[in-house]
């Protein structure tokens, strides 16, 4: 499903070019459970970054889908997140004037689905995660775990088939986390291919398959049966 | 995103950014508001004054004394001459011409008015009976100079002088004394207040022979006439230069101005100062606009994060620069519209203020205001939501 191919995105630090990513090559398919771990500076986010497309490598090969994302155009990449990726972050990202409902309901609206049937799915959205007390709460007024259920939610709003997620339970407390986690193991139980960065040991341990990173490069890429 | 989800989820940010929101809105308001009130103000300067002056007379031509000239020196003064005197003479001569409806010949003057053991000065208009219908002026009672009566002393009064002097008892039929003289108060005039800073209320109209021999003269101020339609104006003006050039040995020593090319002045020049009124007013619709842009950029820069947010969830950048754009969009419409109120108001109030005053902003300024705010608006829009658009959405969310 994910098709990566001597990817090599660099950054520059005055006039050094540091490697964030040096020459990736992965596979993952879909509906697997991976866990990208590695120190601050591996290059662990911006190779979840480049996956979801918001970062573009300098060069190498990327297909999701079978299709090549390093031809297509801004907005063709903007429809691509839009209905196949779904994005957690370690500080949820919620738009703080906007309603917990109406934060779910953001990426229907931008692609443009009718109110009715936004209403609907934002319904059963607020449902399944338990949420329909707090639909009309503004994040400042919900829990760090309310956020992160929020936020999941909108992940998963558009049915996307691979989920993001950037250190998902960082700014959580480990109850919490272990909540959210579960949720998100759910999705991945339902067939969502799901990619979770972390540096958390214990958290990358459980994914059926594990990728360490150092410097840009994949030092290890180990898989174990689910649990 | 379609164009419905954009316009409500801009005007959601609008809302939910209430005072940046209100004093935007509150600027462009001014500025339109500015626009309407002070182009009413102009605008009903020029109607007042051309009410005023129109309503002085219909068709009017007004012969006076004398001529600028800008070429070369006077010949008068060269040989110690003066410019020729207007003469009844003169009067009568253009009363004949076939362009002209009637004249009035007119003397000025101030003299001593007493009657019924009161005194006062007052400004004395020595004329004939064509001087009430040519100045427009309405007798409340009486008549002036009726046929068979053309050569009697008599007199009439203002309103005010009227009410002064006879303030219990019916003026018509009373004798007053005007200077050395006994007049008949043949009529008083209708109540007409200042028309062209001049009281008609405090007047008295004789019969211009007495006026010469009040005054010792036998010169005339003025020679009002009126043509027979406003067609016919040109060639009178022209018919009476002609004839007084004529009567005056060949000598172009007079003047003649026609109320229509007064008032067409007039018009011209207050119309050009309404017009740089609401390019002032206009002014401060740009300094909304660049008050706009800087709120937007600086708006631009609070939600990095959103924009951010809002491009991992798949905006496009199309999406992005459409919210920032219809978010000045709604400010600077919101702004025209409670602007045009404000304005509106405070043109009725300038009416209920100076009742003389037609405070009407006109249409053409009240669209142009309207206009001028919503495309500086839009304008003002483009380079942040161009900023926006260009977040890259990596950095845009690792900010916080």
């Amino acid at each position: 499903m994910i098709h990566l191919s001597a990817i090599t995105r660099t950054f520059h630090m005055g006039d050094q070019a540091v490697y964030a990513l040096d020459n990736i090559n992965l596979d993952i398919a879909a509906g697997e459970y991976v866990s990208i771990m590695g120190p601050s500076g591996s290059g662990k986010s911006t190779l979840l970054n480049l996956i979801g497309l918001l970062d573009k490598p300098d060069s190498g090969y990327y297909a999701l889908d079978g299709i090549a994302i390093t031809d297509l155009s801004e907005t063709e990449q903007a429809q691509i997140r839009r209905e196949k990726i779904g994005f957690v972050f370690q500080s949820f990202h919620l738009v703080p004037r906007l309603t917990a409902a109406e934060n779910i309901e953001l990426p229907l609206i931008l692609s443009g689905i009718p109110v009715a049937e936004r209403q609907k799915r934002v319904a059963s959205a607020l449902q399944d995660f338990d949420l329909q007390q707090r639909a009309l709460h503004r994040p400042a007024e919900l829990s760090g775990g309310q956020r992160q259920r929020v936020a999941i939610a909108r992940a998963t709003i558009m049915q996307p088939s691979v989920i993001l997620a950037d250190e998902p339970t960082g700014n959580l407390d480990h109850q919490i986390g272990a909540e959210v986690m579960m949720l998100l193991e759910n999705l991945h139980h339902k067939g969502t291919t799901l990619i979770i960065v972390t540096h958390d040991r214990e958290l990358g341990a459980r994914a059926h398959r594990q990728i360490g990173m150092r410097d840009g490069k994949i030092l290890t890429d180990q898989s174990h049966d689910a649990h | 995103m379609t164009l419905t989800d954009t316009l409500f989820f801009s005007f959601k940010a609008i809302v939910s950014y209430r005072v940046r929101s209100l004093l935007i809105i509150l600027a462009m308001a001014l500025g339109v508001a500015a626009v309407i009130i002070l182009t009413a103000l102009g605008d009903g300067a020029r109607h007042y004054v051309i009410n005023q002056f129109s309503s002085i007379g219909t068709n009017l031509l007004v012969v006076m004394p004398g001529r600028a000239e800008t070429s070369g020196a006077f010949p008068g003064t060269v040989l110690g001459e003066t410019p020729r005197d207007l003469t009844l003479k003169d009067a009568q001569l253009l009363g004949r011409l076939p362009q002209i409806k009637r004249y009035a010949p007119l003397n000025i003057g101030v003299a001593e008015l007493s009657a019924a053991n009161l005194l006062r000065e007052v400004t004395v208009l020595g004329s004939n009976a064509n001087l009430i219908p040519i100045r427009h002026m309405k007798l409340a009672q009486g008549n002036f100079l009726t046929q068979g009566s053309a050569q009697s002393a008599q007199i009439v009064l203002g309103h005010k002088l009227a009410q002064d002097f006879f303030p219990r008892s019916q003026a018509i039929g009373q004798r007053v004394r005007l200077g050395e003289n006994r007049f008949l108060v043949s009529g008083v005039l209708a109540p007409q207040g200042e028309s062209m800073g001049f009281n008609t209320d405090e007047i008295v109209i004789i019969p211009i022979d007495y006026a010469q021999a009040l005054f010792n003269t036998t010169s005339l101020f003025r020679i009002l006439i009126e043509a027979k339609s406003h067609n016919d104006i040109q060639s009178a003006k022209q018919a009476i230069l002609d004839t007084l050039k004529q009567s005056h040995d060949g000598e172009e020593d007079n003047t003649v101005i026609t109320q229509d090319a007064v008032l067409a002045t007039f018009d011209r020049i207050l119309h050009a100062l309404t017009l740089s009124v609401a390019g002032i007013a206009a002014i401060s619709l740009i300094v909304a606009g660049i008050l706009i842009m800087n709120v937007m950029l600086v708006a631009v820069s609070q939600r990095t994060a959103e924009i951010g947010l809002l491009k991992a969830i798949g905006a496009t950048t199309i999406d992005i620069r459409r919210l920032f754009f219809a978010e000045a969009l709604w400010l600077s419409l919101a702004g025209a519209m409670i602007g045009f109120m404000l304005g509106q108001f405070g043109s009725l109030l300038l009416r209920l203020a100076y009742p003389q005053l037609p405070a009407w902003a006109p249409a053409w300024a009240t669209l142009a205001g309207i206009l001028i705010a919503l495309v500086t608006g839009i304008l003002a829009s483009l380079l942040p939501a161009g900023r926006a658009a260009r977040l890259d959405a990596v950095i845009a969310l690792s900010k916080k």
